[in-house]
């Protein structure tokens, strides 16, 4: 078992060659269905047919085309596999009433599946969208960093399959050491753009999984400024009782649902 | 080469890293273009006005003229100081054609266009053929021009032994100019021949804007030379083309220019198609080519390859290493046909197949649409999708008696009678086809033992993972069963043809002598691992046997391994299936192969790992390394010092046990006679690697040089030329009237019909390729849903000014239509697609993705469909890379 510091992801979009090569891994090792049996359709979104992370993609490889100039002149193709980054300052496991989610001896961010309700609270609090229900169980679901590996002292799956080491496992001090360096050459090989996104406290306290991006973040689509649900907790205050009255319906729509849910999967095994 | 191979990706972007620059030219902007420094767009099929133009900036730059490295370089290795026949004329002087071009009067199933005789193609006072392998032997093996060596004549001296015969073959050396200004010296011919490819000439032919063009020129030589070395990769979309093996080899001419081969970190490495191309041609599944590159007997060529002196006389060059000729034919043989191979019976050479015509894919697929063939194996092929002009393909399918499909799911192949589009649509119905359809459930690689060996002609050996599910056999256990039934089929045979099966060595059942092959091995595994070794499914043969027999032994005691090919005879008394791989089973219980030092140290410092698996021959990393050392053996620079001679070290004569001073050094195996000094010059009559000078590089070839000139060994022509693609929507506009290779092979059939060059209804080019997600056509991905899901539907990629031209919206259904068949996919409308301006017009690229087909769990239409049956006249390879069709929305 390793040391019980600080682990994570460090991704450098710069070596990403868009394999999705993550994702197979990711889904092989944590038995997660393919979309629609493996036959969805076509997105027509560059070469992106999972379109987000999600209850059962856990890794999404993302692809952003960039040819702005009429001769294509400077275009790019910036590919990226975004994961949950769990975060050190998580907004998840900030609202999560069964306390299904905890945070593990290494600072990551797991979802028990045995102790989650399904209530749909930490969807709405993380602010990248990582998390979703797993229709196969009805709980939310998303990476947890490979947490049965890791306490085996194994290489997350994902990390273990990048051909090219886009995506880098280590404690985390290592790999922001790393990636300074990294930001650093590029920035003298003239790639000004070169920045670490998450390396640091100012984005929720830290990212344990971060980034190596050459473009502001909302270009790959993270947000530049990612906020906790509490820091709208005082404002809030005032419409906790209707907030409440609201949770109340939503949670027995969504029990009502996960029943439905069952149902439907008992008749399509039937 | 990170779309089709991300893992070997993986070094290119450690380089990257370390600080090289990272060059792609294609004509999409691709996965590989997204991490390169450098994207040059080119027109698919214009890759010779390319490389050509590159070869004319190189020669014409001050640096290549001012840096002595260049000139060293090229004038010591290359055949660039070698005089031509002053017959010769070129495609310069004749308006697209060399001299030597003549009608092609043999089989029109070859498909020749024409043929070349190349008699006017040779060095200066040496006659055709005396630089090597007629091409017709050495490749397509069906062409019966008189362009050859003679053969034996009535008073070549018999073997074995073959000294004498081999010396009777000597010829006397070819003239040069070392100065180089002999206009009748290679360098000047080439000079003269890509005199017009300028950058104006490379943007007009290719669409790439001269800037691109120029700065890909500008970043290979600044990374060429004493210090710096550059690599070119190349994936089989490059080969796919009706004068490919051309593309390739003017590749190779740039590179030789450049001082980039046999150096670290130079060369050209062939990105194959899927694991182990390499070892399918090392140990060939080719019909024109017999184990370690040997030519196939032929019968078309009855004066030359009548009797096993015939064909030795006619396949042995005198000087360079191919004098050992004779002793990798009969050691071949012995293997082939074991003790009833003898010296009176030619070694069983008369038992032995003969190329009667062209064998390969197109060729046999048209034989078999007429019903001249009545049996098919497709054994880990899948034609129905894979094969050029699908619909021709399965119809020739449909006039089989049986058909054979060994895969791990129900191919196209395997299903073409019941759910392709023709039977689906009612056009084919299914009680009309007649073929019975045999389907054998395959294993997976990680289902048994075996072997890769990849480009770097490194073999990997790879142990069983997993049992495989149910019925499901190795090809190797097939092919051995399918063996033993039918030499007891022929065991009472009277038919002189059925003496060579019955004569044929099978003997690598498991039997007790598997025990002790294995025993050393067992202990060195030990415990459980070793258990497992011995442990196969029942009727299985002994790998390890087959093995052997390619590493070759003693005849008189196969437990006697032979340590490498310096020791085979020509005599009987040594068996070797494959000279090229002899050594990789030095003794029982030591496969070199197998061997795992991963040494990192070595990787991270750019040095070979000789513990890492076996790279033949003899465990060479680096081909023809002697070319790493300047003329006198010191290396070009500290930073390049790779294999130079050490005139103090102490060489020991394995033979003798005599001590010399002086041998070659380094980390590599050296690629030149270990103690060979670099002021060596070859006494008068000397044969094999003694008539090489202590400066010749290139130890497979007569004169010891790297051909920048080909004087033989390809059939369309000594230099790579620009000729357009058989479909083309542009004139030849380097040779107007010229505008296809002349030479190519076509078969002008009604089912198969080619558009004419600019046809109005056909105006795009169309290019196939693959996709990262899938793998070929979609056997070991379609079925996979984790897979599947990444890639789910065939789509067409177009750009957004086409789209706009036909309306067409993004996943809208579009029909993509050729002279051969029309399809449908989704439209994927993407700004890395780009217009291209083609001599004057716009010329718009369709892509398209070949993965998908009518079986597995996603579909798709063939795109194959679209193609044609259309190839290269050196290995009838055909041209699916680059083609013409319309596009509309549907």
């Amino acid at each position: 078992m390793p040391a019980a510091v600080p682990h994570g992801f460090y991704t450098d979009t710069t070596v990403c060659i868009g394999c999705k090569a993550c994702e197979v891994a990711c889904k092989q090792w944590n038995q997660l269905p393919a979309s629609k049996g493996g036959a969805p359709q076509l997105s027509g979104q560059s070469y992106d047919n999972t379109l987000r992370l999600s209850g059962t993609d856990w890794r999404h490889v993302k692809f952003i085309e960039d040819f702005k100039t009429e001769d294509r002149s400077g275009g790019r193709w910036m590919m990226m596999s975004d994961v949950c980054k769990h975060c050190v300052k998580a907004g998840c496991l900030e609202v999560c009433p069964t306390g299904a989610i905890i945070r593990t001896e290494f600072d990551t961010v797991v979802i028990q599946s045995d102790v989650c309700n399904g209530c749909r609270a930490c969807i709405a609090a993380c602010p990248f969208g990582v998390i979703d229900i797993n229709p196969a169980n009805s709980v939310a679901m998303k990476c947890t960093l490979c947490y049965d590996r890791m306490k085996l002292d194994m290489t997350p799956a994902c990390a273990q399959a990048c051909p090219t080491a886009s995506i880098q496992y280590g404690p985390i001090d290592e790999l922001r050491d790393r990636a300074q360096k990294r930001v650093a050459t590029l920035q003298a090989q003239g790639e000004t753009r070169a920045q670490l996104y998450g390396a640091d406290t100012s984005i929720l306290g830290g990212l344990n999984s971060f980034y190596l991006l050459v473009d502001k973040p909302e270009v790959y689509g993270l947000p530049a400024n990612p906020e906790l649900p509490s820091r709208n907790l005082a404002a809030s205050n005032a419409f906790s009782a209707i907030g409440a009255a609201v949770m109340g319906v939503i949670g027995l729509v969504s029990f009502r649902k996960r029943r439905m849910d069952r149902f439907a999967q008992q008749g399509n095994n039937e | 080469m990170a779309e089709c191979h991300p893992v070997a990706f993986r070094w290119i972007m450690k380089a990257k890293l370390a600080g090289a620059t990272l060059i792609h030219v294609d004509p999409r902007f691709t996965r590989t273009s997204a991490l390169a420094n450098v994207y040059a767009p080119v027109r698919a099929g214009s890759d010779i006005a390319f490389l050509g133009g590159l070869i004319r900036y190189v020669i014409s730059s001050k640096r290549w003229n001012e840096d002595p490295f260049f000139k060293d370089y090229v004038v010591n290795y290359t055949n660039a100081a070698t005089l031509i026949t002053d017959k010769f004329e070129d495609t310069e002087d004749l308006d697209g054609k060399f001299s030597g071009l003549m009608a092609y009067t043999g089989d029109k199933l070859n498909g020749f266009q024409a043929e070349y005789k190349n008699e006017t193609w040779q060095y200066e006072g040496t006659v055709a053929q005396d630089q090597g392998r007629t091409a017709s032997s050495g490749q397509s093996g069906e062409q019966g021009v008189e362009s050859g060596q003679e053969g034996a004549a009535p008073e070549t001296p018999k073997g074995p032994p073959y000294d004498e015969l081999v010396k009777s073959l000597l010829k006397p050396p070819a003239k040069t100019d070392p100065t180089l200004q002999n206009p009748r010296t290679v360098f000047q011919l080439v000079k003269k021949h890509f005199d017009r490819y300028t950058p104006e000439m490379v943007e007009q032919i290719t669409g790439c804007p001269q800037a691109a063009f120029v700065q890909v020129a500008e970043q290979l030589l600044k990374n060429s030379g004493a210090e710096r070395t550059s690599a070119f990769c190349y994936a089989v979309g490059w080969t796919q083309h009706t004068k490919g093996p051309q593309m390739i080899g003017c590749c190779a001419l740039l590179q030789l220019l450049l001082g980039n081969m046999g150096r670290p970190g130079g060369g050209i490495l062939a990105l194959r198609g899927h694991a182990t191309i390499q070892g399918s041609t090392d140990i060939p599944t080719l019909y024109h080519s017999i184990h370690g590159y040997m030519p196939s007997p032929s019968a078309l060529k009855s004066k030359k390859h009548d009797t096993l002196n015939d064909y030795i006389a006619s396949e042995t060059l005198a000087k360079s290493y191919w004098a050992n000729f004779p002793k990798f034919m009969v050691s071949y043989l012995k293997s082939m046909y074991g003790d009833a191979a003898t010296k009176e019976n030619d070694f069983g050479y008369d038992w032995h197949p003969k190329v009667a015509g062209d064998h390969s894919h197109m060729p046999m697929m048209l034989q078999m649409a007429d019903g001249k063939v009545e049996g098919m194996y497709a054994l880990g092929q899948n034609p129905a999708v894979g094969g050029q002009n699908g619909i021709f393909q399965r119809r020739a399918l449909g006039k089989l008696k049986w058909l054979v499909v060994k895969d791990n799911f129900e191919t196209e192949t395997a299903a073409f009678w019941k759910t392709a589009p023709e039977v689906t649509s009612g056009e084919v119905k299914p009680e009309d086809i007649q073929t019975e359809v045999f389907f054998f459930p395959s294993n997976q690689v990680a289902e048994m033992d075996g072997s890769f060996t990849n480009t770097q002609r490194l073999v990997q050996w790879h142990n069983k993972a997993a049992e495989a599910p149910g019925d499901c056999r190795s090809d190797m256990w097939f092919t051995y069963q399918l063996g033993v039934r039918l030499k007891e089929m022929y065991q009472n045979s009277t038919n002189p043809r059925d003496e060579g099966f019955k004569n044929l060595v099978w003997n690598f059942q498991i039997d007790e002598e598997t025990e002790r092959l294995h025993a050393a091995e067992i202990e060195k595994l030990g415990g459980d691992d070793a258990a497992k070794q011995v442990k196969e499914p029942e009727g299985e043969p002994d790998i390890r046997k087959i093995m052997r027999e390619i590493n070759g032994y003693q005849s008189a005691d196969p437990t006697k391994h032979l340590k490498g090919f310096s020791e085979l005879m020509d005599d009987g008394s040594t068996t070797c299936a494959s000279w090229i791989y002899s050594g990789i089973y030095p003794e029982p219980g030591i496969l070199l192969c197998n061997n795992r030092d991963p040494q990192p140290d070595l990787d991270n410092k750019g040095l070979p790992n000789l513990g890492w698996g076996f790279a033949w021959p003899a465990n060479r990393r680096v081909l023809y390394n002697r070319a790493s050392a300047r003329p006198d053996g010191t290396p070009w620079s500290a930073r390049k010092a790779y294999v130079y001679w050490d005139a103090d070290a102490d060489f020991t004569d394995t033979k003798t046990g005599e001590v010399t001073k002086g041998k070659w050094v380094g980390p590599d195996v050296p690629d030149f006679v270990p103690n060979k000094a670099p002021d060596y010059q070859p006494p008068e009559g000397a044969t094999g690697l003694a008539a090489h000078k202590g400066t010749d590089p290139f130890i497979m070839k007569a004169d010891g040089k790297g051909w920048l000139f080909c004087p033989t060994g390809l059939v369309d022509g000594p230099l790579p030329t620009h000729y357009e693609p058989a479909e083309s929507p542009v004139r030849n506009v380097l040779y107007p009237n010229q505008q296809i290779n002349p030479v190519y092979k076509a078969w002008g059939r009604e089912d198969n019909k080619l558009a004419a060059p600019g046809d109005p209804e056909f105006p795009h080019v169309l290019t196939t390729y693959r996709l990262t997600e899938h793998h070929l056509s979609g056997v070991m991905t379609r079925w996979l849903p984790w897979l599947s899901e990444l890639q789910p539907e065939l789509f067409v990629e177009i750009s957004p000014e086409l789209a706009g031209e036909k309306r067409i919206g993004n996943t809208d259904k579009v029909k993509i239509r050729t002279p051969r068949a029309e399809i449908e996919a989704k439209a994927l409308v993407t700004r890395r697609m780009r217009p291209m301006k083609i001599d004057g017009k716009t010329i718009h690229h369709v892509g398209l993705p070949w993965h998908w087909g009518y079986q597995g769990l996603v579909t798709g239409a063939v795109v194959n469909d679209l193609t044609a049956l259309v190839g290269d006249p050196n290995v009838s390879i055909h041209e699916g890379k680059a083609f013409v069709c319309s596009v509309e929305k549907a």
